[in-house]
């Protein structure tokens, strides 16, 4: 279908309207494909790492930790272990001899030099692969230091990012239902799935306290252990974005009977319904939430709209493409565009499932790229052929947008910007504007146009 | 010296980056050329964003990918097919494959899967393979990069090499700007060189009509086909192991006489740099490089009084740390500790020798160590400002409150980390300018009373 696509890749791009939708997807990245995934223990480490108070410890050869180090921009209002990195350094006769007497004595002494509420011990490829026995040290340093030492099993090659959400939920599990929930409201929640970055868990807690809702446990941005001890004593989860956690709510479901509804803080559409959707949810115990409920996001919306709107008078009938790490993200930001004027000419994601990706389809106009696990020269090619005004991305994505000539807005877990939310929407409008409308692009060769060519300076 | 072997630590904050990453950024620095992580998938990306966050440039490396079946077959099937898929979309000349801890664990061979593949795809037009052993739990990333710099002369130079006039230089891990310096310091010395590898243009590259996906610049292949013809070789850094020489495997094998300096940073590591260059080359050293070296001491004169005796702490390579340690000695800063993630044992050393007759006593070196040690022992210390990386911004910013010069690698709060410059006369006035200017600054900004001029 798509000339020029690496042969085995043809069927992960789809454009709509030619045919009708069939999508390849959640399988293994193509060797040489230069995917835009990560690993595994990405995944895992991703998810966890925001629990603020927890010793979060790398078991593996340096990079691993290195590379992760405070990567996110995740916040804390409290402690700030998890910004630090910690591995057992794997050397080569660990790899010959086993790694678990090193294991054993770094969990011992970053224990007793930190202090933490829990300690979480990730496995990586070599671990794997020399096969020691993380789940026996973690129980003997839980029983020796008195705290829960967990096992995260992310081997990096055993998957995708995905599957290291599931040991993430899976590892976090082990914490759920250990504590006392005796004095948890009727009208309580967990937020599963945000991570706090440049404060958004605040906000949305914000929202939830002035509807009269108790958030128990912020899994996992600006996490607490002993707050993770203790939410299955919280009457509904709020799973956000594409599931890195609804492995965990599903989980509380099946064992502790909590429902859960997956919902997204992005844009204003999405995040309305996400507080309407908690406050149908309570109206049985608490009679008076959809009235405040309305009047919050009425307020909300008022505050915002006339800024939306003066950056939307310059956007109006601009083109974006999006290329997330999940799908659920790209499905808020379709809408958000959409609220700025913006058609959006290509979409994807690193980990979006067959349904994500038929309900993305269904989202978009006929024309649309949708694409899964897509690498730079695709990217690079779908963003000429469509001729794009800005790409939404990562860090990685960044350079190609901008050699290209294009805006770009940073959407992933780096990010140091609020984009949830009310006001999170005006903030990606500024930034989308500000990126936009800039007149460096002028000067772009590809798009330099009358600046650089001298005849056309003189029509 | 001070080495945190024994007994066993945990790391915190690790002061070092692991073997792969250096190869890659060798590999980057060749033209034409296309870099494979023979491993999971998870490097490949991790090691992007990482690089790319530095330098603000497209870095694309691939990946084998292997996932749980590879672990246990074997990922021989894998990398061909990455061969083949990068050579599709890529059209590289040539393809560096860098190992990681799961392939060389599982006992892939590359060397034989790539000679399979050579035979299997023999009717295509298969740009130069060039493997390097990188497992990523020995050494750091340093040995990564000189690693895949001596595998790259060993399988590219040929064995019975034209003699030539272009003078080989190695210029160690640097910024792109200081590449283009040096080479622009040949050019005024109209000495022809090559240079390996060559970050200056693929590494901090041009806008152009459209993207290039593997992009210009870097070491020609002709350049590396005949190295064993180069009339020398200059190897800059003093931490660099025999076994991990370029120049050293040159000399041995293809009788390249080897210089072995340490980085052109600060007054006397250029100068002797530019003394190899002119006993080379028998040329005396251009009036453009006298000026700039004439300018550099004058502006040691003007800056002496406020850098007296200041405090400093610096860390990073073993390579970049000798060299920042013998600049900050000839301007009269105190340089209290050295720290590397590095094990080379050959810093301690270097920096002895860097401070000989210029200080009343040498810092404390520390290599093998993490960030936890590094403040451990530097909190005795008190330093009045730090040099290095971003990665001590929150110890400096937030815990003692004093500044931090950024330089070297990784350097992702801050823009132009490609043009950071250490080498040559003029890298050492900037560096010189930047720690003056930053101290008056702070003094300025902590004064009660306000002064305007000085």
């Amino acid at each position: 279908m798509q000339p020029g696509l690496l042969k085995d890749r043809q069927k992960q791009v789809y454009q709509k309207g030619t045919t009708p939708f069939d999508l390849d997807c959640n399988k293994g990245s193509l060797a040489g494909a230069v995917s835009q995934r990560a690993c595994v223990f990405c995944g895992s480490r991703v998810v966890l790492y925001p629990i603020a108070d927890a010793l979060h410890l790398v078991h593996g050869p340096v990079g691993c930790a290195a590379y992760t180090w405070d990567i996110r921009g995740s916040l804390s209002s409290g402690p700030e272990l998890y910004r630090l990195s910690f591995t057992t350094d794997l050397q080569e006769k660990d790899v010959i001899f086993g790694g678990e007497k090193k294991l054993y004595q770094a969990l011992v002494e970053l224990i007793e030099r930190h202090d933490p509420r829990a300690a979480f011990v990730y496995s990586t490829c070599i671990v794997g692969l020399i096969g020691d026995d993380l789940a026996g040290v973690c129980k003997k340093v839980s029983r020796e230091k008195d705290i829960p030492v967990i096992p995260v099993q992310s081997e990096g090659f055993k998957g995708n990012k995905r599957a290291g959400y599931q040991a993430a939920c899976k590892a976090m599990f082990e914490l759920v239902g250990s504590a006392d929930t005796s004095d948890i409201s009727p009208v309580a929640v967990n937020i599963l799935g945000d991570f706090n970055l440049a404060g958004e868990t605040w906000i949305i807690r914000d929202y939830y306290r002035r509807m009269g809702v108790e958030v128990v446990a912020n899994i996992t941005g600006d996490g607490r252990v002993d707050d993770i001890r203790r939410c299955h004593g919280a009457s509904l989860n709020l799973v956000q974005c594409s599931g890195a956690t609804v492995e965990l709510a599903r989980m509380m479901q099946e064992k502790y009977g909590i429902p859960y509804k997956q919902v997204s803080y992005f844009g204003m559409e999405d995040m309305a319904r996400a507080l309407y959707e908690t406050a149908d949810f309570f109206q049985d115990k608490d009679p008076g939430i959809a009235a405040r409920t309305q009047e919050i996001v009425r307020r909300e919306l008022q505050a915002i709209h006339p800024e939306v709107q003066k950056y939307r008078w310059d956007l109006e009938g601009r083109k974006a493409a999006i290329y997330v790490g999940g799908a659920f993200k790209a499905f808020s930001l379709i809408k958000c565009f959409r609220h700025l004027g913006m058609q959006v000419e290509i979409v994807g994601s690193q980990t979006g499932t067959k349904e994500e990706y038929q309900e993305m389809a269904d989202m978009c106009h006929e024309g649309t790229i949708i694409v899964d696990d897509t690498n730079p020269s695709e990217l690079a090619r779908f963003i000429k052929e469509k001729d794009v005004d800005i790409l939404v991305g990562g860090i990685k994505e960044r350079p190609i947008a901008y050699k290209l000539g294009i805006g770009f807005c940073d959407h992933n877990h780096e990010r140091k910007l609020a984009l949830e939310g009310f006001e999170g929407m005006v903030n990606f409008a500024r930034e989308v504007h500000s990126t936009v409308m800039s007149p460096v692009w002028n000067f772009v060769p590809r798009r330099a146009g009358g600046m650089t060519n001298h005849k056309n300076m003189e029509d | 010296m001070l080495d945190a072997a024994t007994p066993y630590v945990s790391t915190t904050n690790a002061c070092k980056l692991c073997t792969p990453l250096g190869a890659c950024i060798a590999f980057k620095g060749l033209e034409g050329c296309m870099p494979i992580l023979h491993g999971s998938q998870g490097c490949a990306t991790y090691m992007r964003r990482y690089i790319i966050s530095h330098f603000r440039e497209p870095v694309d490396i691939a990946s084998s990918a292997l996932g749980e079946d590879q672990a246990i077959y074997g990922g021989g099937p894998n990398l061909m097919q990455g061969i083949i898929n990068v050579m599709d979309k890529y059209n590289p000349d040539i393809i560096g494959i860098a190992s990681t801890c799961l392939t060389e664990t599982i006992g892939d061979d590359v060397p034989m899967i790539l000679s399979g593949f050579k035979k299997e795809f023999a009717h295509l037009k298969i740009p130069e393979l060039i493997h390097v052993s990188t497992p990523s739990y020995s050494g750091t990333h340093m040995e990564g990069f000189h690693r895949a710099i001596r595998q790259t002369a060993i399988q590219m130079a040929e064995p019975d090499p034209l003699p030539h006039s272009k003078i080989t230089v190695l210029p160690g891990f640097v910024s792109p700007w200081d590449v283009r310096h040096l080479k622009g310091v040949m050019r005024d010395f109209d000495i022809p060189g090559i240079i390996l590898p060559d970050i200056s243009e693929t590494l901090e590259g041009t806008i152009q009509e459209d993207i290039e996906m593997v992009p210009s610049g870097g070491t020609s292949m002709q350049d590396l086909k005949s190295l064993g013809g180069s009339p020398a070789c200059i190897e800059l850094g003093n931490c660099i192991k025999n076994d991990l020489s370029t120049a050293g495997w040159l000399e041995k094998n293809l009788n390249v006489p080897a210089h072995r300096l340490g980085l052109p940073i600060g007054l006397r590591g250029m100068d002797a740099f530019m003394q190899t260059l002119s006993r080379i080359s028998g040329k005396d050293m251009p009036r453009e490089q006298m000026l700039e070296r004439g300018r550099l001491v004058d502006a040691y004169v003007d800056a002496h009084k406020y850098l007296f005796g200041k405090k400093c702490l610096i860390y990073g390579e073993e390579d970049l740390v000798t060299g920042l340690v013998s600049f900050l000695a000839e301007t009269g800063v105190q340089p209290v500790l050295a720290a590397s993630g590095g094990r080379s044992g050959l810093m301690q050393k270097s920096i002895e020798q860097a401070c000989d007759g210029m200080l009343p006593q040498t810092p404390s070196v520390l290599s093998g160590v993490d960030f936890y040690q590094i403040v451990e022992e530097a909190e005795k210390l008190e330093p009045d400002f730090i040099l290095g990386n971003s990665k001590a911004y929150r110890i400096a910013a937030g815990k003692w409150d004093i500044p931090l010069i950024r330089v070297g690698f990784p350097v992702h709060d801050r823009m132009g980390a490609g043009r950071i410059r250490h080498a040559g006369y003029e890298g050492a006035y900037d560096l010189l300018m930047r720690i003056v200017n930053t101290l008056l600054e702070k003094r300025q900004e902590d004064a009660d009373l306000g002064w305007g001029y000085m």
